[in-house]
């Protein structure tokens, strides 16, 4: 077989691809490349087109247009090969919900030709963890054992590149965290990982990320790049009333541009300064002026952006 | 012994001893807490701490095992109907019907809640302008981006005007723009009187909240504002509160 795709480097490659639903555009031609053993988030909301992108990539759906591989192989014509060596964990919990636990793993490492045994090192920290429910039905599992469950089967056959769709939408932080553990490890053993996201704090768990919204890539960098390639300026700001503040900021022309962070609120230097002049913020008279109606403990100070700042910047240009 | 439930007209929410049990297990703990009238509230805790049960409880699905819940004015256990009738309700997985057109998803509700006429015209014109939606009115809700859904369903979740309303998980997946817009609706109902009860797994919005509470494994574990939380366990920020309360989960199952 020749693989299209010569560069050993290179785990997934994807050039110009396209896909229309009707009249709904879901990938706008996204490109990308993703280095073997990397972690590679896209990272975006719903209906941004992540999973349009996970399914023409892991050979579920055909694009428009445009030209894609995973492990050297095409998409297209050379999908066989791509579906014995990826591993895929959709959006959606897809297990038999009716088999346990083990003998939906068990499944999994048949179809692959496969079995538990010859690939447990590969999931054994995942799998000891659900381990004791061996017995129970997939569909009585918690939301984090399903997870777990999921994962392991997406594992059972060692797969060189891994798909991961939202794997953390609607799980608490403490199991989020606990998942990106799990991807480390992974990685650690060689795995390539392609994951989406819509949680923005993830960013920063994976080597590069790309920044989806509307069917295209608003940026695709390591994280640390992206935050360094802000470019407008950014103030957080308090007061004890913090509801107020922000109609207050609002009303304000050089300060309307701002949006509630958690306790803070961020402000970002006018996108369309109404004064050429005004291109920065006046602190000290900023801050007078909120005192004046009525704030107490004002504390405005300059800080560095989070991604979510970088998000909000480049999806409003 | 029980005590007997003050009926005052500021606590839009009382709950006291709630517990509820399916079999041997105690899936929602002797839960107790009061919210004010327009007060927002944030319901956090880890998946599996009960979180669910106990909104289903408040919002009259599910009756107590034992324990006294009083809900905009009503009990419970004895009056979920009139519960129903004066809360709403909203979450990410249902909200709206995709097949039917905007302003036909607003009559539907708003006729559920024995609205006139009359009345769901004009606040329907209103509820338009304020969401700068006169163009999408006429458009079908499934073709709609999930931020501008997201936004109208709280809209006619609260359309009706009820005492309080359940959020359960609004925001997630929405973008960040929209997520903060969505949270600027809940502030403006808030100020209205209309009591808000939350949850998210986004912990920047439980910093939004007046007060939060955090449950794991079926009870209560802390109830306070985000400040004062901060404080007590001396962190920066909610994300950090929950991390060290939830990591004390023994509970395996959801």
């Amino acid at each position: 077989m020749i693989k299209t795709n010569n560069n050993p480097d290179i785990a997934i490659q994807c050039d110009a691809v396209h896909k229309k639903y009707k009249e709904t555009t879901a990938l706008n031609g996204v490109s990308f490349s993703v280095a073997r053993g990397e972690i590679f988030g896209i990272i975006g909301p719903d209906g941004a087109g992540k999973t349009t992108l996970f399914r023409i990539l892991t050979t579920l759906i055909l694009a428009d247009s445009g030209t894609a591989s995973v492990d050297g192989y095409n998409v297209v014509n050379e999908y066989k090969e791509i579906r014995k060596r990826v591993g895929y964990m959709p959006g959606r919990f897809s297990l038999y919900q009716d088999l346990t636990v083990e003998e939906n793993l068990n499944f999994f490492a048949t179809v692959f030709n496969t079995t538990i045994a010859e690939n447990y090192d590969l999931i054994k920290d995942i799998y000891q963890q659900i381990e004791p429910f061996k017995n129970r039905r997939a569909g009585k599992l918690s939301g984090g054992m399903k997870q777990k469950l999921a994962l392991s089967c997406a594992l059972i056959h060692k797969p060189s590149v891994l798909f991961l769709d939202e794997p953390t939408t609607g799980v608490d932080p403490v199991s989020r965290k606990e998942f990106w553990g799990m991807l480390k490890n992974l990685k650690a053993q060689g795995i390539t990982i392609l994951v989406s996201t819509p949680y923005m704090d993830e960013a920063s768990l994976c080597d590069r990320i790309a920044l989806i919204q509307n069917g295209e890539f608003l940026t695709i960098d390591t994280p640390k790049n992206i935050v360094s390639q802000y470019s407008n300026k950014l103030w957080a700001a308090e007061s004890d009333n913090m509801h107020q503040l922000l109609i207050d900021l609002r009303a304000n022309e050089i300060t309307k541009n701002c949006f509630a962070f958690g306790d803070k609120i961020h402000i970002s230097s006018p996108l369309n300064p109404p004064k050429g002049d005004l291109k920065t913020l006046d602190i000290d008279k900023t801050i007078r002026d909120l005192i004046n109606n009525g704030h107490k403990n004002v504390v405005i100070q300059k800080i560095e952006p989070t991604i979510e700042d970088c998000f909000m910047q480049l999806s409003q240009r | 012994m029980e005590k007997v439930i003050q009926h005052n007209p500021d606590l839009v929410i009382i709950a006291e001893n709630l517990t509820k049990r399916f079999g041997r297990f105690t899936a929602v703990d002797h839960i107790s807490f009061e919210v004010k009238e327009g007060e927002i509230f944030g319901f956090l805790g880890a998946n599996g701490a009960g979180k669910t049960t106990a909104m289903r409880m408040l919002s009259g699905l599910s009756i107590p095992t034992s324990g006294k819940g009083i809900v905009a004015g009503y009990d419970i256990g004895t009056q979920t109907e009139l519960v129903k009738k004066n809360i709403g309700y909203m979450s990410q997985k249902f909200s709206l019907y995709d097949d039917l057109k905007v302003w036909e998803n607003i009559e539907l509700f708003g006729g559920i809640y024995g609205m006139k006429d009359a009345e769901i015209k004009e606040k329907t014109d209103k509820l338009m302008q304020l969401l700068d939606f006169e163009n999408e009115r006429n458009k079908l809700v499934g073709s709609l981006p999930l931020g501008f859904k997201q936004k109208l369903a709280f809209s006619v979740s609260i359309f009706h005007n009820p005492k309080v309303v359940f959020l359960d998980e609004p925001t997630g997946g929405v973008d960040p723009i929209t997520r903060r817009q969505f949270w600027e609706l809940i502030y403006d109902a808030a100020s209205r009187g209309i009591t808000i009860f939350v949850t998210t797994h986004y912990m920047d919005e439980a910093e939004y909240c007046d007060r939060v509470s955090i449950m794991v494994d079926g009870k209560i574990e802390s109830l306070d504002t985000p400040k004062n939380l901060k404080k007590q366990f001396n962190v920066n920020n909610m994300d950090e509160v929950f991390q060290h309360l939830a990591r004390k989960s023994t509970r395996k199952s959801d």
